[in-house]
């Protein structure tokens, strides 16, 4: 036992719950801009296989980073928008389409490997750029801090950079407050004249690029090739991850924080000889616990907010 | 001309179904006035402003608005000439503060910021340029409903509008709101807003209106300056009386009583008027008033759909309270819902299983565990029949239907089987003139067959002319009951059902029949 407290108190470990937090925070990220627009992504699973997928393509065939990064970006943003035209246009269910496109990306990947490389289960043979890793000057000599901050990949720093980033754009911008007001209330939004559409569109376009993020973290960060469904359901964790930050962007933080810390703990568990099956489950049951408790505790305040209605109303 | 501010002329507007809403309709406001639009339920007031407002477009006549003809396509570029609308159902964004909802749409701030403190100060200055008290930091969902809607007129104001449309504004206001809301349009007018004041509730149109047009099936009956007419001709206008539908009557032969009501609350408010009446099998108890002054809440509680919480209700002398729907239904219930798609019918579902899905849990319907399709057949082909539904085939989806014969499917369901007590709920409402009266007729011979029978409609036509008895609500409770419905005046009705009478306590206790054992 001291084996894995050994191991969860230390430096490594913080230093990989901020790794691993990567790929969930922009996808998480990504679900929230859907969510506060009123649209559900459940895509975004898919999204980050694709762009994992051709980030690494872009980058091997053209020599650049930035040209595999604008591949990964645009490639999210596609599919993003192939979702939204089927959902708000077509008028699909969003909650299939989402679907629809994570069955797509599961099989049409592997499809596309196998096409280019010949091999169907990962790009190995290809020779992907990676994002760089940074030292960030002072902090890096700062014990301790230094060793846990510093030196993480561009996409860890730019991922806790679009925090900030969509908090400013959701709270203090014009469209971030359409989106909120066309999530909450769309016939209020379209009574003064915001196209509700337009804005879901928007949503959705900036909800894909986040998650392409985090699809090419996987791919050209963590590791260096793309390999068969790498994304491993981090889509989906994603998804609880921004339900439990109850919609504000440092809130969708806290709570992909917590996700990387339980798959860290299921990295450093391997190492103490536990069995690797049991211990894989550990960011999945993290999950399901996650959302057992919110919804809890949601029951809760709603519940005190119904009572507290009713008082009111009995007042007047 | 030049005193009018808007005018409407000729408005013909009918929707895809036929129904027409409007027919040649004029109405014209002037300048700097406040203008009551008024009428029934269904008299065609809301499709006018919709008209107005670029929500439908009218397949005749013209609008003139300052002078000029215009033709609003949707409510975006009617805000734009300067019409603005605070609907009876707030458009708000509960989560954003006031300043939020007026400006949003209209943001100030550049390079995509949005500048809350602009927003503010601009919300501010509109406050203050009207006298309105409010706080543009608060958060809209934490308003009262009378404060809401200050912030839907900010809103329109925010967007200049120049006229006013209220949709029936003091509907969900308190007395002191509903004052406090007069002195705003008075200020309003002050800064020479033009105003249409929609409602029915005639004391009000007396105390803030300069004109008043009044509405009925569609058509105009026509326009007063208010100080000009009394409470009683208004009335008359609003409420006059149409062709009448015959219906064959035999006298109403009461027996004993089936429905028993006591203190049953008419609305959520614990201090909330309450009603107590019995209900005679053999007898039609029409229950007349202006929507929403607790008709809803009594059917619902008789239904089930509303646990009895407060009074007592009991049918066949059985208390209701704690029963499940299927239990009352099973004591002699049958529902004619004033909500057809919702709980009316399943719209998907076909007529056959329509027709049975309140009874096909018995033990009649089944065999050994499986539906015997043969008599579930017969008996469906029997009912469209004798209810004259107008269908394709028996297994055609109800939604498919006209709204008539969707009724006639559901009155067949419920009329079907010796109901004790039938509770009708707005039973002929939207449908055509041959199912209203077949409709009708029904209740009558099922009354006259010994089914006790309550009757709610806001089609004043219908209470008088099928109910034996009547009782009359308005927004302080029942107002009036009357033994004898023929004896009844419709002048006098509408004056009970506006308030501007009230029976006495005794009175009313005349509806309670206590069975002297």
């Amino acid at each position: 036992m001291p084996d894995i407290l050994r191991s969860i108190f230390s430096v490594d470990f913080v230093y990989s719950a901020l790794r691993l937090t990567t790929p969930v925070l922009f996808a998480a990220l990504g679900s929230l801009v859907a969510d506060r627009a009123g649209v559900i992504n459940i895509g975004l699973e898919g999204i980050m296989l694709f762009s994992a997928l051709t980030g690494v393509l872009g980058s091997a065939y053209s020599g650049s980073l930035l040209v595999g990064m604008l591949c990964g970006l645009v490639t999210g943003m596609f599919i993003a928008l192939i979702m939204a035209y089927f959902s708000l246009q077509m008028k699909a269910d969003i909650v299939l389409t989402g679907v629809a496109m994570n069955l797509v990306a599961t099989g049409g990947t592997v499809f596309i490997l196998y096409s280019i490389c010949g091999d169907k289960s990962v790009s190995t043979s290809l020779s992907s750029l990676v994002f760089p890793t940074l030292e960030i000057p002072i902090i890096k000599d700062i014990p301790v801090l230094g060793d846990i901050l510093s030196g993480h990949n561009l996409l860890t720093y730019l991922s806790l950079v679009a925090v900030v980033a969509v908090w400013f754009f959701l709270e203090k911008s014009k469209p971030g407050l359409r989106i909120r007001a066309v999530g909450e209330n769309d016939h209020a939004a379209g009574s003064v004249g915001i196209h509700v559409r337009r804005v879901r569109y928007g949503a959705l376009l900036l909800s894909g690029a986040l998650a392409s993020f985090g699809g090419m973290f996987l791919s050209m960060g963590m590791l260096t090739y793309f390999s068969k469904n790498m994304t491993a359901g981090r889509g989906y964790i994603a998804l609880a991850a921004q339900a439990l930050g109850n919609g504000s962007a440092v809130g969708t933080f806290f709570a992909s924080l917590v996700f990387g810390c339980a798959e860290a703990l299921s990295v450093s568990l391997q190492g103490v000889g536990l069995p690797p099956q049991f211990v894989q489950m550990v960011p999945y049951v993290a999950t399901v616990l996650g959302l057992v408790l919110y919804a809890a505790l949601r029951k809760r305040s709603k519940k005190t907010v119904r009572k507290h209605k009713r008082r009111k109303r009995g007042s007047q | 001309m030049e005193d009018y501010i808007l005018s409407m002329e000729h408005i013909t507007k009918v929707y895809p179904n036929g129904f027409v809403a409007n027919r040649d309709v004029s109405l014209s406001v002037r300048k700097g006035e406040v203008h009551a639009l008024s009428g029934e339920n269904g008299a065609g007031k809301s499709t006018l402003m919709k008209v107005l407002f670029g929500e439908e477009q009218p397949e005749e006549g013209k609008i003139f608005f300052e002078g000029k003809e215009i033709h609003p396509e949707d409510s975006i570029s009617a805000i734009k000439m300067g019409i603005g609308m605070v609907h009876q159902h707030f458009m708000l964004v509960e989560s954003l503060t006031v300043a939020e909802n007026i400006v949003l749409g209209m943001e100030p701030g550049r390079f995509g910021c949005f500048n809350k403190r602009e927003a503010f100060r601009r919300a501010g200055e509109i406050i203050e340029k009207y006298k309105f008290t409010i706080d543009p930091r608060e958060r809209v969902g934490n308003l009262a409903v009378g404060d809401k809607q200050k912030v839907e007129i900010l809103k329109a104001l925010y967007r200049g509008a120049k006229l006013l449309i209220l949709d029936e504004p003091t509907a969900v206001l308190t007395p002191q709101e509903t004052e406090e809301l007069f002195v705003q349009i008075r200020r309003l007018q002050e800064q020479g807003h033009t105003l249409i004041f929609i409602s029915h509730k005639l004391r009000e149109i007396k105390q803030i209106c300069e004109h008043i047009t009044v509405l009925r099936g569609g058509r105009t009956v026509g326009e007063a300056k208010v100080s000009d007419v009394t409470e009683q001709e208004i009335s008359r206008m609003m409420v006059g009386r149409d062709v009448m539908l015959e219906i064959e009557k035999p006298p109403a032969k009461p027996a004993g009583t089936v429905l028993q009501v006591r203190s049953l609350p008419l609305s959520d408010r614990p201090d909330g008027p309450t009603a107590s009446f019995d209900i005679r099998a053999g007898e039609i108890l029409g229950v007349a008033g202006v929507e929403g002054n607790g008709q809803s809440e009594l059917a619902e509680s008789l239904a089930g759909l509303r646990p009895v919480e407060r009074g007592q209700v009991r049918i066949n002398g059985k208390d209701i309270k704690g029963l499940s729907v299927r239990k009352i239904r099973e004591l002699g219930l049958s529902h004619i819902s004033e909500d057809r798609m919702s709980y009316g019918c399943a719209a998907d579902a076909n007529i056959e299983e329509n027709l049975f899905s309140t009874t096909i849990y018995q033990k009649k319907y089944s065999h050994f565990g499986l539906l015997r399709k043969k008599l579930l057949d017969r008996r469906t082909d029997e009912l469209i029949k004798e209810y004259k539904i107008k269908c394709a085939e028996k297994k055609e989806p109800v939604r498919m239907l006209s709204g008539g014969n969707i009724q006639k499917v559901v009155v067949a369901r419920e009329f079907s089987g010796e109901p004790a007590l039938i509770l009708a709920n707005q039973p002929t409402r939207g449908i055509d003139v041959g199912a209203t009266e077949f409709i009708r007729k029904k209740l009558v011979d099922l009354r006259s067959n010994g089914a006790a029978v309550l009757l709610i409609s806001a089609d004043l036509n219908e209470v008088l002319e099928v109910s034996d008895s009547l009782l009359v609500l308005n927004s302080g409770g029942v107002s009036a009951y009357f033994p004898d419905a023929s004896a009844v005046s419709e002048d006098l009705l509408g004056e009970y059902m506006l308030g501007l009478r009230q029976m006495t306590a005794g009175e009313i206790g005349g509806a309670v029949h206590e069975t002297k054992a």
